[in-house]
């Protein structure tokens, strides 16, 4: 594979092995991967092949057994130390929301500029305008359990956006939404990662989210958990929900389904 | 609904006048001595002449310095106790089960030798008071400070907080419902202490009050007394309770409460 070297995430061999000797499971084994600025990729696979352990690993959340993992040329793990400067330009969206109940909607998505020591009255002008931007006006002063689930993901992408990430790690955030929700934020996403520039790499296991959405797609199949294919997406931007009905979009599918399952 | 609402202050209300109905009819019918149980009515009026008198108010006062000051130890030492286990494993392993076999040690019995050690004044009831109360707080702010969950403090570490930080924004606040929960019994554990340690040694206090009246065979005033002591130990609940209600109202407890109420 040929080496870019201005590649703003570059895994080279990555591997984790959980326990040791007999009890070892392999939880993902010699991932190599080049990502340029403002890539979107997705991580498909089934449950349990090891793709969110890849992205933990990628966050620097997860310490790899084997390989390297380099964000922006900088070593995500020096020795058994996670890197901060490695991983500053990182945000991450989780499954959960991940809100804070003792904080209000706008703190929790300014929380990221007060541990960083932004004053308040910054923080909050930046909190309130990314608040609308995300659908979130007039929400903005309520506890996150008077939003709704798909609203309180709209407030962690909010706190995922307002540090002015280069790099977004997304562990399926809207997988437990309804699908109309997934979709309006899915392409709420696409529009922010692409005027952004912003390099994404989304775990999912869904194959019409992860066709519509990236530029490449890398095939994770699990036992012994591995990278199988990285398929282009070759569809132009900007993308509507139009496209999904389009042949090529489906033949997509089909070649992705067939891939996943080891049909070929 | 508003007939809900009618049946919770109604049903409660009226169990408790029943009771005192059937206890002054029992008192009556069945002649029972004055001595042996006074009829509600009388308890009042012996409430009424205790709470007249100067003197008790240096009791209540006594034993409420006794109850709070034990409460307070209990609390700095358990929360830190509890939290400085929840964070290094090998302090658990090391006192934990040392900490549990004192627990099941009946403090209670405990109580004269504290009285032994600490003398007749205030510092063996405050003692007893903080040996009481110690264990709630401890074991809920050892299991409070263990509850944060991983996803959230994965949140923390992409967001590169200081130990400090991740300490004041996430361990706390999602420690101290369980810890303020622990506190509320531990309060009521504290009366208990103070007031035992009143009996068995002393001349204050309104647990030596109670056991005064009691030899003088003032059984009113006895149960005068008895039914201060609920007053205050209610009053410190209540307080805790508060607390609790101010320093955590996202809580779903709290949440809950305010819905009920």
């Amino acid at each position: 594979m040929k080496m870019d070297n201005d590649a703003d995430i570059r895994l080279s061999g990555v591997g984790k092995t959980f326990g040791r000797g007999e009890n070892a499971v392999r939880a993902i084994g010699d991932a190599t991967l080049d990502m340029k600025r403002g890539d979107f990729i997705s991580l498909l696979g089934p449950s349990g092949c090891g793709k969110t352990t890849l992205l933990r690993i990628i966050a620097g959340l997860e310490q790899p057994t084997e390989g390297e993992v380099l964000v922006r040329g900088r070593p995500v793990w020096n020795g058994e130390k996670r890197s901060a400067e490695a991983t500053r330009p990182i945000s991450m969206m989780f499954q959960e929301a991940r809100l804070f109940p003792w904080f209000t909607v706008a703190e929790n998505v300014a929380l990221p500029l007060r541990l960083r020591g932004v004053n308040r009255a910054e923080r909050e002008e930046r909190a309130f305008a990314l608040c609308e931007t995300v659908g979130l006006k007039g929400f903005e002063r309520m506890r996150p359990s008077a939003l709704s689930g798909g609203m309180r993901q709209r407030a962690s992408l909010a706190r995922a956006l307002i540090t002015g990430p280069q790099v977004l790690l997304l562990d399926e955030p809207f997988g437990a939404l309804d699908a109309m929700t997934r979709d309006t934020l899915n392409l709420e996403l696409m529009s922010v990662c692409q005027q952004a520039r912003v390099t994404t790499i989304l775990v999912t296991h869904s194959i019409t989210e992860a066709a519509f959405l990236s530029d490449r797609v890398v095939v994770l199949a699990p036992r012994p958990a591995r990278i199988t294919e990285v398929v282009e997406m070759p569809f132009e931007r900007p993308r509507s929900l139009d496209l999904q009905r389009r042949t090529e979009f489906q033949d997509m599918l089909v070649h992705l389904r067939a891939s996943l399952t080891g049909d070929h | 609904m508003a007939g809900d609402r009618f049946l919770r202050i109604a049903l409660p209300t009226a169990t408790v006048v029943v009771f005192l109905v059937l206890w002054t009819v029992y008192v009556r019918t069945a002649e029972v001595s004055a001595f042996i149980l006074p009829t509600p009515l009388e308890i009042v009026a012996a409430f009424v002449e205790l709470v007249g008198d100067p003197d008790i108010w240096h009791h209540a006062l006594v034993t409420v310095i006794e109850a709070v000051s034990g409460f307070l130890i209990a609390v700095a030492i358990g929360i830190t106790l509890g939290m400085a286990m929840a964070r290094i494993q090998v302090l658990e392993w090391a006192f934990k089960p040392f900490i549990v076999c004192l627990q099941l040690i009946p403090k209670i019995a405990l109580a004269p030798l504290f009285i032994l050690w600490f003398g007749f004044g205030l510092e063996s009831k405050i003692v007893i008071a903080a040996a009481l109360s110690f264990f709630p707080v401890f074991s809920n702010a050892l299991v409070a400070f263990r509850s944060v969950e991983p996803g959230d403090r994965d949140v923390f570490t992409m967001l590169q907080a200081t130990p400090f930080q991740r300490f004041v924004m996430l361990d706390l606040p999602t420690a101290l419902p369980v810890v303020l929960a622990g506190m509320e019994v531990a309060v009521v554990m504290s009366m208990i202490g103070a007031i035992v340690g009143e009996f068995i040694g002393g001349n204050e206090g309104l647990g030596y009050l109670a056991v005064a009246m009691l030899q003088e065979l003032r059984v009113p005033g006895l149960f005068a007394v008895i039914v201060l002591l609920t007053l205050i130990g209610l009053s410190l609940y209540t307080l805790i309770a508060q607390l609790r209600g101010w320093l955590t109202p996202w809580h779903t407890s709290v949440m809950q409460g305010n819905r009920d109420a």
